[in-house]
């Protein structure tokens, strides 16, 4: 009875003591239960591979049949005098410079027109977007028709110019031109709408100053818009760099005649990931697959520290 | 200003040809763009909806169609004919269905998760938090390509090869998703909002549901519109890991269809408005909200 009665005293105070347990452990411990998934997620699924991929590249690995023993770099000496490798290299850049230049000037100038007080807005910047919404499967396989050697439209228009007809797969500029068109394609209105959010926050007394100083609508464009964004240019040029860099789908599927597709009969069209995937998964050599792995994260950490660089030597400057 | 402006005008109307300029009255009308302006979007437009535009109507015309000499511009009237062939040649709608749970799973499992990490990162004090932020923003450019091989051994690991969960799981949540709900919450979540509520004793996740929720749901919106679109349209991943017999998605399914020694180009493009035609109509249903949260998530991109 005396027992009952002393608990019962003492129960508010117990449970006021977890009551502030309670609220401490939520405050300390829930914000770290809601980054947890991510991180967890990004370990198993993201630095383990990382990590691991390093690993497997230093050993013989057939993805098969397992471990095959260490080798130390000799993947990575393979790798450096593999004509292959080089030929995707240049392949790659090749298609990065003629997808992201044409992207960039073109988002500049649809975005300059966005930017002008349209009617119905809202229907041109969707217009716009829209080719980015589209799968890559579906985008390609339509191009790849588009540049059809027999009956593409591509074809057609060429020739109603008088324009002797190209063999867009076979011929490795013109297929490194038709892959970049498709590329160009689906991210030119994507760039356009950040450069359009960046032009809106441009401060319009720039604007009105350079109209005082007799400015063109063009001189003003080039000398207040295209400084006052540079920061946002500088993110696109180099998201266009680094998702370049790893350009796979749209070559893949340009060659419509087989998956297992090697960037066309003399792989005129086979970027770094292609090759990846050639090694990794049509000839199950891990371990070289691996080693072309590192070597084009190497390639986009480089990418990520120039833009980097760039961005801190802009702030440094209070241009951004 | 516009004073200013107004005692410079004679200056300049001389060397200006603007016709609208010339008009001091009509300062609004002045901004108006011209037909120029409206050609040029037109135009832009019109390459932007042309190749989808030609792969229906491709897949709306026999097989010899694609063979003609002046390339078909108008839709004919073999489009049911097409599907029927289309739906016997491939499983359509097992790739359809395996899609939609892929893509579902991801938009709603990236919405959540994210919002929780981007509320924290934005709003709470925890030990770490600078540091695990930045490990965030670093890895949101890492693309899968570079972790594939062990990637494809852990799922192994897992007795995941040809199963959907080899596909959802690690897309469950994304870098850029925290990323970007992080700075939703920078925006739309008040400071004060937040103490008020913790002061009145509300503990964390009903702060989340009750004040975080409301408050940034146009942004979440439109993160799970770009998972969903992202998860749908993936390619490389699914094509190395998933049976294309048993688990295909619409982009692997479609991929096998163009593979082969003889392409059907009708039956092809068929496969492909298929594809794109249901995200195409859900882009243009969400349009407005896609595009502000694009413009307004942008404008410190």
């Amino acid at each position: 009875m005396v027992l009952a009665w002393a608990a019962r005293l003492a129960a508010p105070a117990r449970r006021q003591r977890r009551v502030v347990l309670l609220a401490r452990l939520d405050a300390r411990a829930t914000p770290l239960l809601f980054v947890a998934p991510f991180f967890v997620l990004f370990a198993v699924f993201g630095v383990f591979p990382l990590a691991y991929t390093a690993w497997i590249s230093l050993h013989d690995w057939q993805l098969v049949n397992g471990d095959q023993g260490f080798v130390g770099l000799a993947n990575y000496a393979a790798l450096f005098t593999d004509p292959h490798f080089y030929n995707a290299l240049g392949n790659t850049v090749s298609m990065l410079v003629l997808a992201t230049v044409p992207q960039l000037f073109a988002g500049l100038g649809i975005a300059a027109l966005l930017n002008r007080p349209l009617r119905t807005a809202v229907f041109w910047r969707a217009g716009v977007l829209l080719p980015n919404a589209v799968s890559v499967v579906a985008v390609t396989l339509v191009f790849a028709q588009l540049f059809g050697r027999d009956f593409g439209v591509a074809n057609w228009v060429l020739d109603q110019l008088g324009v002797p007809p190209v063999d867009w797969q076979a011929n490795r500029l013109a297929a490194h031109l038709a892959v970049a068109a498709t590329v160009t394609w689906r991210w030119t209105g994507y760039n356009a709408l950040l450069y359009l959010a960046a032009m809106q926050s441009v401060d319009q007394e720039l604007y009105e100053a350079a109209e005082l100083d007799g400015a063109s609508r063009w001189r003003a464009f080039w000398a207040v818009t295209v400084p006052a964004i540079r920061p946002t240019i500088g993110f696109t040029a180099f998201s266009a760099t680094v998702g370049g860099l790893q350009l796979f789908v749209e070559p893949q599927l340009f060659d419509v005649s087989g998956l297992g597709g090697i960037g066309g009969t003399d792989r005129q069209f086979q970027t770094i990931t292609m090759y990846l995937y050639e090694k990794g998964f049509g000839v199950f050599d891990a371990g070289y697959a691996a080693a072309i792995a590192w070597v084009l994260a190497l390639l986009c950490g480089g990418c990520v520290l120039v833009g980097l660089g760039l961005v801190r030597r802009l702030a440094r400057r209070g241009r951004l | 200003m516009s004073g200013v402006r107004q005692t410079t005008r004679p200056v300049r109307s001389t060397r200006s040809t603007r016709p609208a300029r010339r008009a001091p009255s009509a300062a609004p009308a002045r901004r108006g763009p011209g037909v120029l302006v409206y050609a040029l979007l037109v135009a832009v437009v019109v390459v932007s909806v042309f190749p989808l535009y030609w792969a229906v109507v491709v897949a709306s015309r026999d097989g010899s169609a694609i063979g003609e000499r002046v390339p078909p511009l108008v839709p004919g009237g073999h489009l049911l004919d097409n599907l029927r062939e289309l739906v016997d040649t491939v499983d359509l709608w097992l790739a359809l269905g395996n899609s939609l749970i892929v893509a579902g799973t991801v938009m709603v499992s990236n919405v959540v998760l994210a919002t929780l990490a981007g509320f924290a990162f934005a709003r709470l004090r925890f030990p770490g938090r600078n540091s695990l932020f930045l490990v965030v923003v670093g890895t949101a450019m890492m693309p899968t390509q570079l972790g594939v091989i062990p990637l494809y051994l852990v799922v192994g690991d897992l007795g995941w090869y040809g199963r959907l969960e080899a596909v959802i799981v690690p897309g469950l949540v994304s870098a850029f998703s925290v990323f970007w709900m992080r700075q939703a919450c920078e925006e739309a979540v008040p400071v004060e909002l937040v103490e008020a509520a913790r002061s009145d004793g509300c503990s964390l996740p009903r702060t989340v549901w009750h004040v975080v929720v409301p408050l940034v749901r146009p942004q979440a919106a439109v993160l799970g519109m770009l998972s969903f679109l992202a998860a749908w349209n993936d390619f490389f991943w699914p094509l190395i890991v998933l049976d294309p017999n048993d688990t295909p998605t619409v982009q692997v399914a479609l991929s096998r269809l163009a593979s082969g020694y003889y392409t059907d180009y009708a039956l092809l493009l068929t496969g492909v408005s298929v594809a794109a035609v249901p995200v195409v109509v859900l882009f243009l249903l969400l349009a407005r909200h896609i595009v502000s949260g694009i413009l307004r998530g942008a404008v410190r991109g």
